[in-house]
């Protein structure tokens, strides 16, 4: 048990995908100006990194790895992400349409997210089990989510912030997500021996 | 490679299935009424409402926000048709239909300042720093966003100019009672 919440704290933290793998930066720069499209934008990528992760390892282990397929393991493991985006997509259409216009572009952008297909690849070559791999997902998603969050909050502080007009905008915005980014180096630090 | 044509033929057959399945449980009921407005509009999305493209006047059209006389563009044939799918009697022959205007620059007044081709949508205005501007009639919507920019109030909304571009033979002039040519 302690392994998995090990696991879940090394993805969200030490190894996050955004602040230390650099993966998702679109989103996170994109979608990062209020805080209620960043949890909307989090949960939606929480719930397809997961779902990706557990789809993706199936697609490995029964049908990639057993007919020795691995080249189309980038096609095949595109195919469920978008698929599993578009299906998210029609979900948040339906329930949330508030919430569908603040995602805008950025909702089926998901598809592209490099950080989907990057745990899902991570996955495969830490030949990691069933249930590692889907905890490993949900712990990336938890950290992008984390991640995203607070720099959303900080983005929100920064507009009423004086800035000079040099900085104003994306560029403090970048500044502010490289000092977060070495903050999070700190991570790195933690040791579970 | 059968297999793995196999493979990835069954692989998008069932995402699609299941997609097509869940496209089906998850529709969502647009609302007839506005779709229906908003295929009325002009569809430029030149903003000249205030809107936010022919979409958002649509909505305020239908939630009764905005006049029917909102869009430039769409003018009196517009209305009309507003009109008649609303259900609201409108005079339209009180409707003045301004002519359509594009942008000019008044070159003897044009400091190039470069502040009006920045805010223009369709990079209609060309210039450089301390250059006279000009806009390029084919190009520009007439949308005045950079009527307010200029310092030196050197952009002015003009009639469209004649050219032999698009010069056409005038309608024939109707004399007395309809269609009794002189």
């Amino acid at each position: 048990m302690s392994e998995y919440a090990i696991l879940l704290v090394t993805t969200a933290l030490v190894n996050n995908v955004v602040l230390v793998k650099f993966l998702g930066l679109c989103p996170f720069m994109g979608v990062s100006k209020s805080l209620e499209g960043a949890l909307g934008m989090g949960l939606a990528t929480t719930f397809v990194i997961t779902l990706a992760s557990a789809a993706t390892w199936m697609l490995e282990h029964w049908l990639l790895a057993p007919f020795d397929l691995h080249f189309l393991r980038l096609l095949t493991f595109i195919l469920v992400i978008a698929a599993t985006v578009q299906f998210v997509e029609m979900v948040v259409k339906k329930s949330a349409p508030a919430l569908y216009q603040t995602l805008g572009i950025y909702l089926p952008l998901i598809t592209t997210n490099c950080a989907v297909l990057g745990v899902a690849l991570l996955n495969v070559m830490e030949k990691a089990t069933f249930t590692k791999s889907l905890v490993a997902g949900f712990g990336s998603a938890l950290g992008f989510t984390l991640v995203l969050l607070m720099f959303a909050g900080m983005r929100e502080r920064l507009a009423l912030a004086q800035i000079p007009a040099a900085f104003a905008g994306a560029p403090i915005g970048f500044v502010l997500a490289s000092l977060l980014s070495l903050a999070f180096m700190g991570f790195s630090g933690l040791n579970f021996r | 490679m059968i297999v793995a044509i196999v493979s990835l033929t069954l692989l998008g057959l069932a995402l699609g299935f299941a997609l097509g399945f869940a496209a089906k449980r998850f529709a969502v009921a647009q609302d007839a009424g506005l779709a229906a407005i908003e295929a009325l509009m002009p569809g430029t999305n030149c903003g000249q409402c205030g809107y936010a493209g022919c979409a958002g006047a649509a909505a305020a059209i239908a939630r009764a926000e905005a006049p029917p006389t909102i869009c430039p563009p769409g003018g009196k044939a517009l209305v009309e048709a507003l009109a008649k799918r609303l259900g609201f009697s409108v005079d339209v022959a009180s409707l003045t239909e301004p002519d359509p205007k594009i942008a000019s620059v008044d070159e003897e007044i044009c400091i190039g300042c470069c502040r009006c081709l920045k805010v223009c949508p369709t990079d209609a205005i060309i210039g450089a720093p301390k250059q006279i501007h000009n806009v390029l009639r084919e190009a520009c919507t007439g949308c005045a966003q950079c009527l307010d920019r200029c310092p030196t109030e050197a952009i002015k909304m003009t009639p469209i100019p004649l050219t032999l571009q698009h010069w056409v033979w005038p309608k024939p002039v109707l004399n007395g009672t309809l269609g009794v040519m002189s």
